[in-house]
């Protein structure tokens, strides 16, 4: 892409925060996010549709153990005779509904977390502080203690690992409320007597929503990872459920002699979280030309 | 100078106490009772009911508290469950392997990801700038012990150059065995940790170079090398040194799963022996002990601002 493509994308971005004409088009002409949601949209399709073609992901055949890939079995058999190929394609959805999960809700929570300490100036501090000290916590060792207090199942392995990004989002939201709020049209705003609520939605949430979009993505594309590692380490979803990181983690026992069982499912993640990312750079660029020059 | 260094480290306290906290309510606040999820599917009541006790969880909220911050002042981080070792014995034993990975991950990254960053930065647009923006997105998307084991299959079974896995020391060991099964924990280490780097140095250097200085340094016949190194990578460190400490945040991250893929007998694997044997005081107290180390480090990267930027005055 040529540097004028790139500055009129950019202009376009700017004016689609002011005039809204259509976010739709300016994502679609950005290559990054085309091609990125494209293969997104692929994986997302394969996890939705997938299981319903393919063979029984937990149904074991031990006659046919640690069969290298072929015709018939497209990425060979595990230590139980099951089919991985049709384990990769469920361990998708567990991975996708991770990563959803884990942006929206941290997302949803960060936000309000981060209008608070923005707008309510005795509370900052203390909400700030808490952040910190969440922050200098290694998010995966947070992740595994919370796991083996409470037991680990999809909801509490969700929880864990989006307790430690929130406090990337209550910064965000935090330093563009703070910006916002000096701005003249608040200030006319609060001259006028419009009342908190409506500053809120009107002014504050508006000038949020897109550096939380692109914030969503690399939460996204961080709790896939991170819910791989745990399952990997054994630390995460139940061994039963064929999720990426539990496939894996059963594989390494025999990775000497079968490198399949661990090869696939980990290109598949790696593909993922790559489209993931792509997407991520690409809403970074059109959205908010300011970060994009920083980065 | 002097008084906004100890303003500096007198702030670090209330994030420790933070830390502190906030582990000790994690124990508290879990749903269900940990006492039982700790004692494991096959416990007796009595199990239970002494492992309640061996975690203080008995006392009243308040009392808990007081005597939690009180050990932890004294530098107390608990007693494993099975081994009746205190923690910090526990992290004596384990330290060495992973103090050794680390130092070579940081000295590594940093060698390669400086020199990188800058030659994309200084070669903005070009195909070298486009490989080393690809290689940090794809850093950034691949998990550590995928690639761990990529390294493993490839440099250690077909090509058959070093060893799969293991952990040698150099002190009883020499210095050659250490470094051959030091190479790939160190090499998967430092991917993600080195994709990191090279974007904030591009994206630092690039904003040094649009300054008017730079171009007075090339209007008077300053070779470009010298611009680089002399006038671009000293102005831009400040940010990268920040990045470097941050980073380490995720490097311990990434010593888990590491020590784990090589069979790295270090702090990490004590992480994962914890959590195999529900040993929650060890997993508390790792959990304490490694934010504790990434607080310190990024204190003294921030008290060490003057080194790289004699401006900065306190």
């Amino acid at each position: 892409m040529s540097n004028l493509d790139q500055e009129t994308l950019m202009a376009d971005a700017v004016l689609s925060q002011k005039e809204d004409p259509s976010l739709l088009t300016v994502m679609v002409r950005n290559r990054a996010i085309f091609w990125g949601g494209i293969l997104l949209s692929l994986f997302a399709l394969i996890a939705i549709f997938g299981p319903f073609f393919t063979v029984d992901p937990v149904a074991l055949s031990p006659m046919t153990r640690l069969r290298p890939p072929s015709a018939a079995i497209w990425f060979g058999s595990d230590f139980l005779g099951r089919d991985v190929f049709a384990r990769v394609i469920y361990g998708a959805r567990i991975s996708l509904v991770v990563g959803l999960a884990v942006a929206v809700i941290s997302v949803i929570i960060g936000l309000f977390l981060g209008l608070v300490a923005g707008y309510v100036r005795p509370l900052d501090a203390v909400i700030m502080r808490t952040m910190d000290g969440l922050m200098s916590i290694p998010a995966i060792l947070l992740a595994i203690a919370l796991i083996s207090l409470s037991g680990a199942t999809l909801g509490t392995v969700i929880i864990a690992i989006m307790i430690p990004e929130i406090p990337r989002v209550v910064r965000l939201v935090r330093a563009v409320v703070l910006t916002v709020r000096e701005e003249p049209y608040v200030e006319a705003a609060i001259a006028a007597g419009t009342r908190l609520p409506m500053i809120l939605s009107r002014h504050i949430l508006p000038n949020t929503i897109a550096p939380l979009i692109v914030q969503a993505t690399y939460v996204c594309a961080s709790a896939m990872l991170t819910e791989s590692i745990l399952g990997f380490l054994g630390a995460g979803i139940p061994p039963e459920i064929p999720s990426w990181g539990n496939i894996m983690s059963e594989g390494r026992t025999y990775f000497q002699i079968s490198p399949w069982i661990i090869f696939f499912p980990g290109v598949a993640l790696a593909l993922t979280v790559l489209a993931v990312n792509i997407v991520g750079d690409g809403l970074r660029d059109t959205l908010d030309p300011r970060i994009a020059r920083k980065m | 100078m002097y008084l906004y260094v100890i303003k500096r480290i007198l702030a670090t306290i209330p994030v420790m106490v933070i830390v502190a906290l906030f582990v000790f309510l994690m124990l508290r606040l879990a749903p269900g009772d940990p006492a039982a999820v700790i004692a494991g599917d096959y416990a007796t009541a009595e199990d239970v009911e002494r492992i309640r006790a061996q975690l203080g969880l008995n006392d009243p909220i308040l009392v808990q508290m007081g005597k939690w911050l009180a050990q932890l002042a004294r530098g107390d981080l608990g007693t494993a469950i099975f081994s009746k070792l205190p923690v910090t014995t526990l992290i004596g034993q384990r330290l060495e392997p992973t103090l050794l990975l680390a130092l070579s991950t940081i000295t590594f990254t940093v060698l390669v990801a400086v020199p990188l960053g800058t030659l994309a930065a200084y070669k903005a647009g070009s195909w070298i700038d486009r490989l080393v923006m690809l290689f940090s997105v794809a850093g950034f998307s691949v998990p550590v012990f995928v690639l761990g084991y990529i390294l493993i299959y490839v440099l250690s079974m077909q090509l058959k150059i070093l060893p799969v896995q293991g952990y040698k020391s150099p002190f009883e060991y020499g210095l050659w065995q250490f470094a051959r099964h030091m190479i790939l924990p160190t090499l998967t280490l430092s991917v993600i940790y080195i994709a990191l780097i090279a974007r904030m140095t591009r994206a630092s250097v690039q904003e040094v170079l649009q300054e008017d200085y730079v171009r007075t340094a090339r209007a008077k016949g300053q070779s470009e090398f010298k611009i680089l190194m002399r006038h671009a990578l000293r102005n831009a460190a400040v940010p990268i040194v920040t990045v470097i400490g941050l980073g380490i945040a995720l490097m311990i991250g990434g010593v888990v799963v590491t020590e784990s893929v090589f069979n790295i007998p270090g702090l990490g694997r004590l992480v994962l022996d914890a959590v195999l044997a529900r040993d929650y005081p060890v997993i508390q107290g790792l959990i304490l002990f490694f934010s504790f180390v990434y607080i310190l480090i990024n204190l003294l990267i921030d008290l060490s601002y003057t080194l790289f930027d004699p401006r900065i005055k306190y």
